[in-house]
């Protein structure tokens, strides 16, 4: 254990002691979270929808609540079921397998709901085209999109203005 | 070339690695499997194609000690089936299942001819690959009932997951077959995420499909990048600047240092213990911000092209990349000290997910969860291409086939990865970054390439134009999926999550 603690304490000196580029979008990252908690003045409930993206989309996600950006932090959450969601983060393309588990996953997700498509598949079918046998393209072509975030992958703070952009767009209250 | 035992005459391919191209019939092909199969060999991958040449034809790719054998034949167009081989192969089952769905080639006498990746997007009797398909048509959504297996009993009861799961992971669907919390029988649907990416290949330019290949499966870019390059390379018999193989390796090993990172937090996580997630999540960021600010890119996406390589590194970026690489060795030697003394994460890990080498072997699993369990195969240490033959690369290995093997070998791989992080940021030769390179017509090539998973394969046939006719991409997922159908067998649902991290198995990579 003590190990343990001592790692803790560590770490905590050096975060602190980051240098300059860090610090920059640090500040940048804490003002996205001010701005968020200003907007809802409570906690946003996320869930993710991977409708067929390649998976890179889901690396930077997932970084989102790492210690530097630290979104839980701010009172963002990722929630495990539609039904405990305000918003739907949504990775492309759709891919027609997905079609129905999206649209029933969109129907799950309680009203005022807002919706942000993620990445440059998420957006138009990126890469993978915009509509084939076995694609629908971009989430809007099967859902509401609120907001869009383009990027291969969007990088985490994109990820964080694209949130923001779509509470302040819409509140969910 | 004529491997000792087989009747088949195998070309050489201009490749980096030992790999062999060869041309048979229906026996050939049956004769082949059986050799390969007595002499120890793998399957690497089983594809097939009707936009190549004139007649359709199927191919596998295996592993033997001579290196990378790929066996052809060609079919009746009328009537396109071979012999099964899935059960001298019992990884080739899905496979020969995809192969129908895309391109309805029948596999003779195959025991389980369910659909694999066709669920409701297309009638069965159209074949997406087909060279008369049209891409753009969209069929109206078919019946979608697929036959699980069912297991009976008394107190027997079954859990559907998926296929969007709770967390932040790729979609697929499980079923557990239960008594209390007993896991007895895991099946897999996997197809989800299908979205015709080798239809999609199908006429694209080099600089297209190599950027499609690296969005084959994400966390892999780096790998399916070079695999298409050399692939590409292999095709045109060029060869790239020594600098740009270097700087290759130096990506290739970057991306393994990620994504141990990242599973190695995740896993601790999954055992409750938090501050992995906090620590290693932490770490893994610091390295991707390095990815970004030394290669402009955090996951390294469109950084390898066929002919070299799309960036440069100066000598601040080799200092701080240095830099990193020796404060990462500290950390992670402290880390997994912690890992060792506690106990509570060593109860969940060990014993837990187990695949014994013999069972390892018999099913072919592959790659990174392979050499946790005995099976010694690692392509960098096997066939050292350039620049690893430079390198003298350890191969790393267990035996015990659980999830502490898997986490052990993962610490293990991140110490040899960054000695070979240093080793290629010290030895960095100068000069060009890329070579001249255009698609000789209706020639083929393959790649080959050890990822952070395991080996990644790209065939690739050129067109009458110099474009793509057919590329095929193997994901060693492949082969390691249905290990995990076993591995779960026994233990408890709650640590389903924990064996399937252990895994962590790419479902792009394998729905293609």
């Amino acid at each position: 254990m003590w190990r343990i603690l001592r790692e803790v304490a560590r770490h905590r000196r050096v975060s602190e002691a980051l240098p300059e580029p860090a610090c920059e979008w640090q500040r940048e990252g804490q003002r996205i979270q001010h701005e968020i908690l200003r907007v809802l003045g409570r906690a946003l409930a996320i869930r993710e929808v991977d409708a067929g993206s390649c998976n890179g989309c889901e690396l930077e996600i997932h970084a989102l609540n790492n210690p530097y950006y630290n979104l839980e932090g701010a009172g963002i959450r990722f929630v495990a079921s539609p039904r405990h969601a305000d918003l739907l983060l949504v990775t492309g393309p759709v891919s027609r397998h997905m079609e129905t588990a999206l649209r029933r996953t969109y129907e799950a997700t309680p009203a005022p709901k807002l919706v942000v498509a993620v990445g440059d598949c998420g957006c138009d079918g990126g890469i993978f085209g915009e509509q084939s046998y076995a694609s629908c393209g971009g989430v809007a072509r099967v859902i509401p999109v609120d907001v869009a975030i383009t990027g291969c992958p969007p990088a985490p703070i994109d990820l964080m203005r694209g949130i923001l952009a779509a509470v302040t767009a819409r509140p969910p209250d | 070339m004529r491997p000792a035992g087989l009747e088949v005459d195998f070309a050489a391919l201009a490749a980096p690695l030992p790999m062999h191209r060869g041309r048979t019939d229906a026996d050939g092909w049956s004769a082949c499997a059986r050799h390969i199969a007595e002499a120890g060999g793998r399957l690497v991958s089983l594809w097939g194609s009707d936009t190549s040449r004139d007649e359709p034809y199927v191919a596998a790719a295996y592993a033997s000690a001579e290196g990378l054998l790929w066996v052809e034949f060609e079919l009746d167009r009328a009537a396109p089936a071979y012999p099964d081989i899935a059960r001298l192969f019992p990884a080739a089952g899905r496979m020969q299942r995809a192969l129908f769905d895309l391109l309805g080639f029948r596999a003779e006498q195959a025991i389980d001819v369910r659909p694999w990746l066709r669920h409701a997007a297309w009638p069965e009797d159209v074949f997406p690959l087909r060279r008369d398909f049209d891409p753009a048509r969209r069929f109206p959504a078919a019946g979608d009932a697929y036959p699980f297996v069912t297991v009976e009993g008394d107190g027997v009861h079954e859990i559907a997951v998926g296929p969007v799961h709770a967390g932040i992971i790729e979609p697929g669907h499980f079923r557990f077959s239960v008594v209390g919390e007993k896991v007895l029988r895991l099946e897999q649907r996997l197809g989800y995420k299908h979205k015709g990416i080798e239809r999609r290949f199908i006429g694209m330019d080099l600089g297209q499909g190599a950027q499609l290949a690296g969005r084959v499966s994400g966390d892999s870019t780096v790998a399916y990048a070079w695999a298409f390059a050399m692939a590409a390379e292999t095709l045109a018999g060029v060869e790239p600047p020594p600098r740009a193989l270097w700087l290759r390796a130096l990506l290739l090993e970057r991306e393994r240092v990620a994504n141990h990172l990242g599973d190695l937090g995740a896993l601790g996580n999954d055992a409750a213990f938090g501050f992995a997630l906090a620590r290693f999540s932490g770490l893994r960021e610091d390295w991707l911000r390095d990815n970004g600010e030394a290669f402009g890119h955090r996951l390294l996406m469109d950084r390898i092209c066929p002919g070299g390589v799309a960036c440069e590194l100066d000598a601040a970026g080799r200092e701080r990349l240095l830099a990193r690489a020796d404060a990462a060795t500290g950390e992670l030697a402290r880390m997994r000290r912690i890992f060792d003394e506690h106990a509570g994460l060593q109860d969940r890990f060990v014993t837990t997910g187990r695949v014994t080498p013999a069972l390892a072997a018999q099913l072919g699993l592959c790659g990174l969860a392979g050499r946790a369990s005995g099976q010694a195969f690692d392509l960098r240490a096997d066939f050292p291409w350039p620049p690893y033959d430079r390198l003298a690369v350890r191969k790393c290995g267990h035996h015990n086939g659980d999830v502490a093997a898997r986490v052990e070998l993962r610490f293990d791989e991140l110490f040899e990865s960054l000695r070979l992080i240093r080793a290629l940021l010290v030895g960095l030769p100068d000069g060009p970054l890329r070579s001249e390179l255009a698609l000789p017509a209706l020639a083929s090539g393959a790649g080959w390439v050890e990822g952070w998973r395991g080996e990644v394969f790209v065939a690739l046939d050129s067109d009458a134009h110099g474009r793509i006719a057919r590329c095929h991409c193997h994901d060693p997922s492949w082969q390691n999926w249905p290990l995990l159908e076993h591995a779960v067998i026994g233990n408890i649902v709650p640590d389903f999550p924990l064996i399937n991290k252990s895994f962590n198995l790419s479902y792009s990579g394998q729905d293609l």
